[in-house]
C-alpha cells in the first residue's frame, strides 16, 4: 500500500500553524453552504456557454468532437490517476471537466485527436495529479497540456488551420489573425470581425462578444475576480501601445491586440483559476498586469504568433512570490513586515 | 568502527540497483539530463563515464596509502581529470561527429559528482579488487539509468530506439520529450517510479517477516 504523502496537508498554507484559521478581510463575513468546488466548476461551465455556442457556430461539429475528445481523455486520465494514488476519484466536484473543455476550447478544430488526448494527459498527469490534485498544483493544468502539445505537435497546431464557417462546402481558408500579424501577410481581419469572432483561431478565442458574455457573468457570480482579468487587459492594451509608439510600422493596432488571440478568453477563464491565481486583490492586480504584459511582449518579440500560454505558466511560477509580498496587513495590527 | 568489510560481490551489486547513482543517490544527473535525447549519446557518454570511472577507482586505490587527508580530494581530482582528458581526446579523434554532438558533456564528466564519491567513499579505503567490483558495479548503475532515461525519450520523442526507426515516419512523435523539458519530465516519471516500486517492494518483504533488509 502506499501512503500518498501529499494528502495530508489539504488545508490553507500559511495561515494554519499561527491561528485557528484567521482570515483579515472586509466585512460581511458569510459563509454559504452553497459555496463548494463544485459551484464554482459549474459557474465556469455555465460561463463557456457563450464561448462553445459561438465556436459551435463557426466551427460546427468538429468543435464538438475537440472538446468530447478532450473532456473524456481527462476524465478518463483523472480517474486512473485517483485511482493510482489512491484516493476517490474526485470526478463529481467536474474540475476535469473543466480542464478538458478550457483545453478543448484552446485548441484549433484542425487538430487531430491524438493532440487532445495527449495535451488531456499532459494536464491532468503532469499538471495536477504529479502535484497532488485539485488545489496543489502550481500551473494551470489546461495551459499544461497546451504547452505540451504546442511544442510537440507544432505542424498541428500551426497556423495553416482553415475556417468554416458554414457548411463542408464553404470552406474558407484563411490564417490566424495574429499568424497574419507575424508574417507582415497584412490580412488582419477587421475589428468588428474580430470582436464579434468571425476569424480563424482557436475553438474558444475567436469571438472577444462571447468571451466578455461569459467572463461577466462569472464575475457577477463573484466565482471569478474582477481583478485579474481587468488588469490583464489594461496591462496588454498599455504595452501595446507603448509597442505601437515605439514601432509605428507595427502591424497590429491597440485594439487589434485586445481582440485578436486569445487574449481575452484566458484573461477571463484562465486567469482567474482559484488554484494557480494569487491570494491577495492586490496580487491578482499584479499577476493581471504580468500576464497581459507578457502576453503581447511574446506576440511581437517571439517566434510565436500568440504568447498566451508561455505567459500563464511564467506568471504562475511567480504566484508564491507575489503571495508573500502582497500579504496584508493585519486588522489594527502592524504592517506584516517592516 | 565495527563495520565488516565490504566484499567486491556485495560493493558490485550495491552499484546496480540499491545504490543506483542516479535513481538512489540522484548523483550525475547533469548527463542524465543532457545527452539523453538519444540512445547512442547516451551510451557514449556511459562509456566514456564508465572508463574514467573505473580508472580513476583503481588508481585512487592503488595511491590509498599514500594519501594526504587534505590533499586528497585535489588528487581525486588530477586522476580524474587525467582520465576525462583521455576519453575526451580518443572520442574527438575516433568520433569525431560523437564528440562534437556531446560537446562540452564529455570534458564535464570530471566535475561528475558520481565519479569522485566513489573515490572519497570507497576506492580510497578499499583494496583495489574491491575498488575495481565498486566502479563497474557504479558504472552498470548508470548504465541502467541513462538507457531506460534515453529509451523513454527516443522512443516517445523521435519514435526510434538506437537511429532504428520503430515507428512509420508519419507517426505523430512527442517532439518535446526530445527536447530539453522532455529530460525532466522523462527523469521525473521514472524516478517516482523507481520510488514507488522499491517502496512497494520493501513493503512487501516487511509484510510476512520483519527485519531482513
Amino acid at each position: 500500500m502506499v501512503e500518498a504523502p501529499n494528502k495530508a496537508p489539504a488545508t490553507p498554507k500559511k495561515e494554519a500553524p499561527i491561528e485557528p484559521g484567521l482570515q483579515v478581510a472586509p466585512g460581511p463575513h458569510l459563509s454559504s453552504a452553497g459555496l463548494t468546488t463544485q459551484r464554482l466548476m459549474v459557474d465556469v461551465l455555465i460561463a463557456l456557454v457563450p464561448v462553445m455556442s459561438m465556436a459551435l457556430f463557426l466551427f460546427r461539429w468538429f468543435a464538438v468532437l475537440q472538446v468530447g475528445i478532450c473532456v473524456v481523455s481527462c476524465l478518463t486520465v483523472e480517474a486512473i490517476t485517483s485511482l493510482w494514488r489512491g484516493t476517490r476519484p474526485s470526478l463529481q466536484d467536474t474540475s476535469a471537466i473543466v480542464t478538458g473543455v478550457i483545453l478543448g476550447l484552446s485548441l484549433p478544430w484542425s487538430a487531430p485527436w491524438h493532440v487532445g488526448v495527449v495535451a488531456s494527459a499532459v494536464a491532468i498527469g503532469f499538471g495536477k495529479a504529479v502535484f497532488g490534485g485539485l488545489g496543489q498544483n502550481i500551473f494551470n493544468p489546461a495551459m499544461v497540456g497546451r504547452g505540451f502539445v504546442m511544442i510537440s505537435f507544432a505542424s498541428s497546431l500551426g497556423a495553416t488551420a482553415y475556417v468554416r464557417s458554414g457548411a463542408t462546402l464553404e470552406i474558407l481558408t484563411q490564417a490566424t489573425p495574429l499568424t497574419a500579424a507575424k508574417e507582415l501577410s497584412g490580412n488582419v481581419p477587421g475589428l468588428w470581425a474580430l470582436f464579434v469572432g468571425n476569424a480563424n483561431g482557436s475553438l474558444g478565442e475567436t469571438s472577444v462578444l462571447a468571451c466578455l458574455v461569459g467572463g461577466l457573468y462569472l464575475c457577477l457570480r463573484r466565482s471569478a475576480v474582477w481583478q485579474t482579468p481587468v488588469s490583464m487587459i489594461t496591462s496588454a492594451a498599455v504595452v501595446a501601445g507603448i509597442a505601437n509608439l515605439l514601432m509605428p510600422e507595427s502591424p497590429l493596432t491597440v485594439l487589434q491586440h485586445l481582440t485578436s488571440g486569445a487574449l481575452v478568453f484566458s484573461a477571463f477563464f484562465i486567469a482567474t483559476d482559484p488554484v494557480t491565481s494569487p491570494l491577495t486583490e492586490r496580487g491578482q492586480v499584479i499577476f493581471g498586469a504580468g500576464l497581459g504584459a507578457l502576453v503581447v511582449i511574446i506576440r511581437l518579440f517571439s517566434n510565436y504568433p500568440e504568447g498566451v500560454v508561455f505567459a500563464v505558466l511564467l506568471m504562475n511560477a511567480v504566484v508564491p512570490m507575489i503571495n508573500r509580498v502582497t500579504i496584508p496587513k493585519p486588522l489594527g495590527g502592524l504592517p506584516a513586515r517592516a | 568502527m565495527p563495520v565488516p568489510e565490504p566484499t567486491p560481490l556485495e560493493r558490485f551489486l550495491n552499484g546496480i540497483l540499491p545504490e543506483n547513482p542516479v535513481y538512489r543517490q540522484l548523483l550525475g544527473l547533469c548527463p542524465t539530463l543532457a545527452v539523453t535525447a538519444a540512445m547512442k549519446p547516451a551510451m557514449t557518454m556511459v562509456g566514456a563515464t564508465a572508463f574514467v570511472l573505473i580508472c580513476a577507482n583503481l588508481i585512487t586505490s592503488l595511491i590509498r596509502h599514500l594519501l594526504k587527508p587534505h590533499l586528497r580530494i585535489l588528487v581525486f581530482t588530477l586522476t580524474i581529470a587525467t582520465f576525462v582528458t583521455i576519453a575526451d581526446r580518443t572520442l574527438a579523434a575516433f568520433a569525431y561527429p560523437m564528440s562534437k554532438l556531446l560537446g562540452p558533456y564529455v570534458p564535464l564528466i570530471i566535475v561528475n559528482c558520481m565519479i569522485i564519491s566513489r573515490c572519497e567513499v570507497c576506492s580510497s579505503k578499499q583494496s583495489p579488487k574491491t575498488a575495481l567490483a565498486d566502479a563497474v558495479g557504479v558504472s552498470l548503475g548508470f548504465l541502467l539509468a541513462l538507457a531506460s532515461v534515453a529509451t523513454v525519450r527516443e522512443i516517445l520523442g523521435n519514435g526510434s530506439w538506437f537511429g532504428i526507426q520503430l515507428v512509420p515516419e508519419s507517426f505523430p512523435t512527442l517532439i518535446l520529450m526530445i527536447l530539453p523539458p522532455g529530460a525532466f519530465l522523462a527523469l521525473g516519471s521514472l524516478l517516482g517510479l523507481a520510488t514507488w516500486l522499491g517502496h512497494r517492494r520493501k513493503a512487501r518483504a516487511s509484510e510476512p517477516h520483519a527485519g531482513s533488509a
